[in-house]
């Protein structure tokens, strides 16, 4: 090994932000959380197949205070993945690969993950629901 | 160029082309895997929360038998399935970043396999169950 003193790079407390690495790390983020999530799905069928009375149980569950943060976190983390995968998808094609493009499309997927979470908590709240 | 052409095409090394399958032992499909199923959870998952959407104000029997609709439980399953197979890719590829001794790596990769499968199995029998009762 050389010299190990050199910084590494990129050595982040220096590197100059950029929407990319907070799009990427984010992609990560979100696509762990919504594996953990994967089990409130699991949980649902399990308990609808079971009967009202848990069905009932898991539904006042996601109407608590808990259950509400819990859902808009992973409402908001689903629609991010999937803006942001459908950007990756269309750059493992080749498209968008200038970094004006790249930095374009990575406030896209942020602003269109916001924009459809507050578009279906709107829904839920003008249906009556969440409660 | 002022070098004879055709003597020297290509200056990379051949090796950089991966024999047969490459070192990982199964080519690229890790890497297509998530790809599909990446785009199949597209459609799926738009399908999904559309139909949770609808269910907002559903009582017990009328989420029920929108699960029971054959097309449904059809999609439903599928849902399931790509979501763990998805996640389970997803999350290898963080795991093998991030996490550094070689044993607790493995103890991950594997645990995070059996609890995939049982949910995958969990899913689609709760399905299966609200489906095929009458």
């Amino acid at each position: 090994m050389a010299n190990t003193q050199r910084p590494l790079s990129p050595h982040l407390q220096i590197y100059r932000r950029q929407v990319q690495m907070m799009t990427s790390i984010t992609h990560r983020a979100t696509g762990v959380a919504l594996s953990v999530g994967t089990l409130l799905v699991i949980w649902g069928l399990l308990e609808l197949a079971a009967g009202e009375a848990g069905f009932s149980r898991f539904k006042e569950f996601l109407g608590s205070p808990l259950g509400l943060v819990l859902m808009v976190g992973w409402s908001w983390a689903l629609f991010y993945h999937l803006c942001n995968g459908i950007r990756h998808l269309i750059q493992d094609v080749g498209l968008g690969f200038e970094i004006p493009q790249f930095v374009r499309s990575s406030w896209l997927s942020v602003g269109g993950s916001v924009v459809l979470t507050v578009l279906v908590w709107a829904y839920v709240w003008m249906a009556g629901g969440a409660a | 160029m002022s070098a004879k052409e055709g003597v020297v095409k290509d200056r990379r090394d051949p090796l950089k082309v991966a024999r047969g399958l490459g070192s990982a032992k199964s080519g690229v499909d890790h890497w297509w895997i998530q790809r599909v199923t990446a785009v199949a959870l597209v459609l799926l998952g738009v399908w999904f929360v559309v139909t949770v959407l609808c269910l907002l104000n559903a009582d017990y029997a009328t989420a029920r038998d929108t699960v029971a609709k054959p097309w449904n439980a059809l999609l439903l399953i599928a849902f399931v399935i790509t979501m763990f197979w998805h996640a389970v890719l997803g999350l290898q590829v963080v795991v093998e970043d991030y996490v550094h001794a070689r044993w607790k790596e493995v103890v991950v990769l594997v645990a995070i396999r059996f609890l995939a499968v049982l949910g995958v199995l969990a899913g689609v029998l709760a399905v299966l169950r609200i489906a095929l009762t009458p």
